[in-house]
């Protein structure tokens, strides 16, 4: 394997705007909303950036294309600014980029902006729309969350798990996330929510109710990294570095392969793997503090702890429902609600995800610090379960 | 000898009930209690006289090879396009393209008889004909027709060789006699009286014209064993075999009780109906009146007793589900102005020159099979998607339609746009090698599982209004 991106590089700064239905805001005022935090965090100038990467996901209602909005939007000094899209991976392919630069000296500061505006299409929900023109001819008639209820239909399916302890266990993976987001002031929903409002909910694609989707949310967030050397030379304690950064990407033998049987992400196992490797961790389910997965859906959380390896395979919905993931269990996931409450601006999520796990490692994490967290793993997993980039970042102290 | 070979038919799963129908019109047109019996087939929303064209002769085909056939010949007074061959998009979804003429009759309702006379002639040298007849007619609301009408399909294969209903003969007329009309500006039928159609139309024009046809085959009308003549005045038919001299239990039940008049397809229908039921010597008149007559007569052969299994007409009716909610007819016609919502607004529009690369894996359902590692695959692509392969080239063209596929995962989607929501759709997989997800058609709660058997059924995907009705066709899975 290669050498890896292990402790190359330092988070020296981040900001996170508020998310939620910001009807105030569009794209430009939630970038410099996320930006003016992180530039101030870091402590640095505008003009000692030496490259940007930037996320959107959904650039048909958004911002366009090109690194220009976030260019004009800052006003850069003219500088290299590269625009990423990997669907709901976005974000952390921002930082992945800007992560590259400053390990390979390329740059010494580099920023990682995301940010999405959603909420300018008249209806609730994603912007919808079926792909590209000869996917329109055959691919199904589907959603967001049709696409992944078939991962609770094929995991219950595989695993013998009955359809009352799976909407349980999913239903719990909702409840915790709201538990959390109440104590998040950033957040896009901040009420907890009782089991039996959660279980009770519409349904939206069976076997998943409205409280098994996330929000759908604006926001941005940034992130500015250097070398550990330089944020030292700057001053900084309690410095955050960069453990591992992994991508896989479905090559279409899921969709297209009778290998798969619909109750993992395959490609998540990949790529976790090859970041605990990176990062040197042996025994993930005993050295990884925190979590922030991508809950697009309750289910989607549930699978995903199996396939990071933290939960046996099949068993992941006793863990849940034994509160494992919990603020208070053994490895709390989502701290800071998740996407179920924090929200999911698609191109900013990963970021906000990095956010948290930095303020948690800076001990900046207000009523939900977490005690002494030393390792924290963030997950994206942008299409379908059946199609999908699935990228993992894995931060922790420099020491 | 020319004559039928294969029959087949279709019939949409749905079933309207006229009394439902009437319960919601009768504030409006109380003078249709009497039609308030029994139920009517209703196309499902993604089913339109292609479609059902495309089932019925895939049902025709069970015993036949598609690539055997010449010509198609496609009767329809529906035909979803005025001007792109329709009969060629059948054509496409059976995999024929190569030496085949493809033809769209219309015009009159006995558009179909016309289809099959001229099939029958085309095939006398050998060369097989297809020839389907579909009808899915508009109604206005709270008329006659609207309980009257039926959508359905029949298809019947014209050959030589193992004829299972030789042609003894057949002879037309033709006379502008306007009992009704469908102008080029209206979707609905505009008819005269009854008593007029029947006294000097039916009574004046069909016999003689039996008479002919009899004449022609050197037979009397007692010789008859079974006499088809679809028409919306049930006691004409009778009426038209007693001035015939053909004897009263010989004439067809018209099916009005069940299914309803299929317009074009009906006469079809009736004779797949009567193909069903009938033994060898058995002499089988089939009457069509539309500005003019049609008349043929067949004879079964002992070759019909050896006729493969088919659904056919009685198959398709077996599979029913009735249906109560006039307003979900009215819907699925495009009738009432029902608030689809924003994701209803999505552009539809079509890449033509992508359908045509496209057309045999979009209209054929027609994958891969790797040379190197047996893989069947779809869509067939140049790098072989089984991860212990990507042989790269190696994959031959494998149809896929006529695969029985299961259910490995599935949702009931209710934020999607659908005209029938929840939307069913989910990963299928074929027992050969295979999968996608596909939407579901046809489907219930109850039938929809993981691991359940699904059947490829030619549907309607899209609509696209924004250009004058584009429809998009793709393959859908329905519960087998």
């Amino acid at each position: 394997m290669a050498r890896g991106i292990k402790d190359k590089v330092a988070i020296l700064g981040m900001g996170c705007s508020k998310f939620g239905e910001r009807w105030d805001s569009g794209a430009e005022e939630l970038m410099l909303e996320a930006y003016k935090e992180a530039i101030a965090d870091a402590g640095i100038d505008s003009k000692q950036i030496n490259a940007a990467w930037f996320s959107t996901a959904i650039d048909e209602v958004h911002v366009g294309k090109s690194g220009i909005p976030l260019s004009t939007t800052l006003r850069l000094p003219n500088i290299p600014v590269t625009h990423v899209e990997n669907m709901c991976a976005s974000g952390t392919e921002a930082f992945r980029g800007a992560c590259y630069a400053v390990a390979s000296g390329a740059a010494d500061f580099a920023l990682a902006l995301g940010v999405e505006k959603l909420k300018d299409t008249g209806y609730g929900g994603l912007p919808g729309g079926r792909g590209a023109p000869l996917q329109q001819l055959w691919n199904a008639n589907g959603t967001a969350p049709g696409n992944f209820a078939q991962l609770a239909t094929a995991y219950m399916a595989a695993h013998g798990v009955g359809g009352d302890d799976l909407k349980r266990a999913i239903g719990h993976v909702s409840w915790k996330s709201h538990q959390n987001g109440a104590k998040n002031p950033k957040a896009h929903l901040q009420k907890a929510v009782e089991m039996d409002t959660i279980l009770n909910a519409p349904m939206i694609a069976s076997p998943l109710g409205l409280f098994d989707c996330c929000g759908v949310s604006d926001g941005a967030a940034a992130a500015i990294v250097t070398t550990p050397e330089i944020a030292k030379a700057l001053g900084k304690s309690n410095i955050v570095s960069v453990k591992a950064l992994q991508l896989s990407v479905s090559n279409g033998s899921e969709s297209g392969h009778n290998s798969w049987d619909g109750s993992y992400f395959h490609t998540t196992r990949i790529a976790s793997k090859k970041a605990y490797e990176e990062a040197g961790i042996k025994n993930p389910r005993g050295e990884v503090s925190m979590f922030e997965v991508h809950d697009c859906f309750s289910v989607t959380e549930l699978v995903t702890m199996e396939d990071l390896h933290i939960s046996e395979t099949g068993k992941g919905w006793k863990d849940v429902l034994d509160g494992f993931y919990d603020a208070d269990g053994k490895i709390p996931c989502q701290i800071d609600g998740g996407l179920k409450c924090f929200g999911h601006p698609i191109g900013a999520s990963g970021l906000r995800m990095l956010y948290e796990m930095y303020l948690q490692f800076q001990g900046r994490a207000g009523a939900r610090q977490l005690k002494d967290p030393r390792i924290g793993m963030t997950h994206n997993l942008g299409g379908a379960p059946r199609e999908n980039v699935s990228s993992v970042a894995i931060v922790g102290r420099f020491e | 000898m020319v004559g039928i070979v294969a029959y087949g038919a279709y019939v949409p799963r749905l079933r309207l009930s006229r009394q439902a129908v009437y319960d919601a019109n009768k504030w409006f047109a109380g003078g249709l209690r009497g039609l308030a019996k029994g139920e009517r087939s209703m196309a499902n929303w993604d089913e339109d006289s292609i479609t059902m064209a495309v089932e019925a002769s895939r049902d025709c085909l069970t015993s036949h090879k598609a690539e055997d056939v010449r010509q198609i010949y496609f009767a329809s007074t529906t035909h979803p396009f005025k001007d792109r061959q329709n009969a060629g998009v059948i054509g496409t979804a059976l995999n024929v393209e190569q030496d085949l003429m493809a033809s769209d009759v219309g015009g009159s309702q006995k558009a179909g008889t016309s289809a099959l006379i001229a099939g029958l002639n085309a095939s006398r040298g050998g060369r097989s004909s297809l020839v389907a007849a579909a009808d899915k007619r508009m109604t206005r609301v709270a008329s006659a027709n609207e309980l009257n009408y039926g959508d359905g399909a029949a298809a019947l294969l014209c050959g030589t060789e193992n004829v299972v209903a030789k042609l003894v003969g057949h002879h037309s007329v033709s006379m502008d006699f306007v009992d009704h009309f469908r102008g080029d500006e209206s979707d609905f039928d505009y008819g005269w009286e009854e008593r007029w159609i029947r006294d000097e139309g039916y009574t004046k024009i069909v016999p003689p014209a039996i008479k002919a046809a009899l004449a022609a085959c050197k037979l009397k009308g007692a010789d008859i064993t079974h006499f088809i003549m679809p028409s919306l005045m049930p006691a004409v038919p009778k009426q038209m075999a007693k001035m015939s001299g053909v004897g009263e239990g010989a004439v067809r039940d018209l099916l009005g009780a069940t299914l309803g008049d299929t317009g074009a397809a009906h006469a079809l229908v009736m004779l797949v109906d009567a193909l069903e039921n009938a033994k060898a010597g058995d002499r089988i008149m089939v009457v069509a009146f539309g500005q003019g007559v049609d008349v043929l007569v067949f004879e079964a052969t002992e070759a019909l007793a050896k006729l493969p299994k088919r659904r056919g007409v009685s198959g398709w009716m077996a599979r029913r589900k009735e249906e109560k909610n006039y307003m979900k007819f009215l819907a699925f016609n495009e009738m009432l102005p029902i608030d689809k919502g924003m994701r209803a607004e999505f552009d539809k529009k079509t890449a033509l020159s992508i359908l045509w690369r496209k057309r045999d894996m979009i209209y054929g359902l027609v994958g891969g099979k790797c040379r190197v590692c047996g893989t069947v695959q779809f869509p067939r692509s140049q790098v072989c998607v089984n991860p212990n392969c990507h042989a790269v080239d190696s994959q031959d063209p494998y149809n896929m339609s006529g695969l029985e596929a299961s259910v490995m995962s599935f949702t009931a989607d209710a934020l999607t746009y659908s005209p029938d929501p929840p939307a069913y759709y989910g990963m299928i997989t074929f027992p050969e090698g295979g999968r996608f997800m596909a939407d579901f058609t046809d489907s219930d709660k109850e039938q929809v599982k993981v691991g359940a058997k699904m059947r490829m059924t030619f549907r309607v995907r899209d609509n696209d209004q924004m250009r004058g009705g584009f429809k998009r066709y793709f393959w859908k899975a329905a519960p087998a």
